[in-house]
């Protein structure tokens, strides 16, 4: 679904991504770990169309949604209007299918995007991605200055929608207790290269993953 | 006191024509980021095609339907120049647009010689509570207004002027959502470009036009714009009218040539205030 080879991606001189290879299968849920600035947000904009690469390739199968980090909402319009466009690409322009999903956004429907908690903006986030009807989902940073209980509320809603609908995702996170909960499989990106792979179970018991993103310790 | 009307009246319609030019600019500013100063020119183009499709015997309504066409495609070729360069930033664009306005000086002396041009608008005139105003006048301030409820229904609405407040809110967002920028951007230049045309076919009957009438429309626009902060259309048009009425006003009372120095004056104070207000809210914010 999501084929990544070889990927080079540089912003002037600096190299951001240095000949990444990466896999999502169809229907499959897979974490992407690593601290600020590997290079986690390049290989989204990249996924999603935003970057150009300098070398190897990136091929998606199906439609591709981003949740971009830090939400990136249209502030001055309504989470209607945010969600309407959510669908440019998709010519959906109801959002009466997200509010199936979220029944919390058709309350906050009229109200600006710009003045939600950071919870709700997250949810606006999320209902306007799937308003493009996604085959792949890409979440960058989900959790990002989230309450807990309000990151476990839209995790399980990723959940469902990968069980009920078969979505792929690419969930690229820095909390690796919420990635391993979620994925079965795990990439762990620093500098902007990958620096190991493998099963959520087999990283976790990595003692250098468990050092940098556990703190230390394996729940 | 019906001189004053009158003054009041001509200065309304003054003050819509500016409206329009100033309009133009905020949606391209708003959407583009782009200061565009061949605003004027859209408007000098529009004025010299319905001055010739007219006197080429093309009847009213046609003429100026096609010299606002033209004046749209002007505002196209001229968002092609300004933002059609992946990368192009706003600052760059600012001066590509007024290579543009000078460029389109070569190509309007070619076409229609320096000369002033002028058109036929409606004849006659009405009397309002005593005051006599050009019926091409009241005309303006119609178009103007219904103008400005069109933009307000398109951009607060329509599906694709959301799509447009969405590039000026979050150009970046707009990305990852698959709008295509760059073409809201040159959608805007277009528009301002439409804009720009319909102010200058509504000025060309009222004020002779030539190739550099454009500095003083421009002038004016760019007056309005800056009171809205170039992204507030009704601040903008609340402006225009004011300085319309100002300028209309000087003149009337005995100091016509100083109408363009009345619109600077006005200008200069309302970006000192600007400026010093934005200055003391960036001190309370730190």
């Amino acid at each position: 679904m999501i084929d990544v080879q070889d990927l080079v991606v540089s912003y002037g001189t600096a190299t951001a991504l240095e000949h990444v290879t990466l896999t999502v299968a169809e229907g499959e849920m897979v974490a992407l770990l690593g601290p600020n600035g590997a290079g986690k947000s390049t290989l989204a904009g990249a996924l999603a169309g935003l970057l150009e690469p300098a070398s190897g390739t990136v091929r998606v199968r199906g439609r591709l949604a981003l949740i971009p980090e830090g939400r990136q909402l249209f502030p001055d319009l309504s989470v209607a209007d945010n969600l309407a466009l959510g669908g440019w690409r998709s010519g959906r322009r109801d959002p009466a299918l997200v509010y199936d999903l979220l029944p919390r956004l058709a309350e906050l429907a009229g109200r600006k995007a710009g003045v939600l908690s950071g919870g709700e903006q997250q949810m606006v986030a999320f209902g306007r991605a799937m308003m493009s009807e996604p085959d792949a989902l890409v979440v960058d940073e989900l959790s990002l200055g989230l309450a807990p209980n309000v990151t476990a509320d839209l995790a399980a809603h990723l959940a469902e929608l990968n069980r009920s609908r078969g979505l792929t995702v690419l969930l690229i996170e820095q909390n690796a207790r919420l990635a391993f909960d979620l994925c079965d499989r795990a990439y762990v990106l620093e500098s902007g290269r990958l620096v190991t792979e493998g099963p959520c179970a087999e990283l976790a018991g990595d003692p250098r993953v468990a050092s940098a993103y556990l703190g230390g310790a394996i729940s | 006191m019906s001189a004053f009307l009158t003054y009041l009246l001509n200065g309304l319609a003054v003050g819509c024509a500016i409206a329009l030019i100033a309009s133009g600019l905020v949606v391209i500013h708003r959407v583009t980021g782009v200061v565009n100063f061949a605003q004027g020119t859209f408007a000098v183009v529009a004025g010299l095609c319905v001055s010739s499709l007219l006197g080429l015997g093309i009847p009213h309504g046609v003429s100026e339907l096609a010299a606002v066409t033209v004046a749209a495609f002007a505002g196209l070729l001229a968002g092609v120049a300004a933002i059609g360069r992946r990368g192009t930033t706003p600052l760059s664009s600012l001066i590509v647009t007024l290579g543009v306005g000078v460029l389109a000086y070569a190509v309007e002396i070619v076409l229609w010689g320096d000369q002033p041009r002028s058109a036929p608008g409606l004849a006659g005139s009405v009397t309002l509570a005593g005051a006599r105003v050009q019926t091409q006048h009241l005309l303006v301030i119609g178009v103007t207004a219904a103008t400005f409820v069109l933009l307000a229904l398109f951009f607060g609405r329509t599906y694709l002027g959301k799509a447009l407040t969405a590039c000026a809110s979050n150009p970046y967002a707009a990305r990852v959502v698959g709008i295509d920028v760059r073409r809201m951007g040159l959608l805007a230049f277009a528009l301002g470009g439409l804009l720009g045309g319909l102010a200058g076919v509504l000025v060309t009957p009222l004020r002779p036009i030539s190739f550099d009438t454009d500095v003083t429309l421009i002038v004016n626009g760019f007056a309005a714009a800056v009171f809205g902060a170039l992204t507030r259309p009704v601040v903008t048009l609340a402006g225009a009218l004011l300085l319309g009425v100002a300028e209309t006003m000087a003149a009337g009372y005995g100091y016509g040539s100083h109408q363009l120095e009345v619109a600077l004056g006005l200008m200069i104070v309302v970006m000192i205030v600007q400026a010093s207000r934005r200055s003391t809210l960036s001190q309370e914010v730190t």
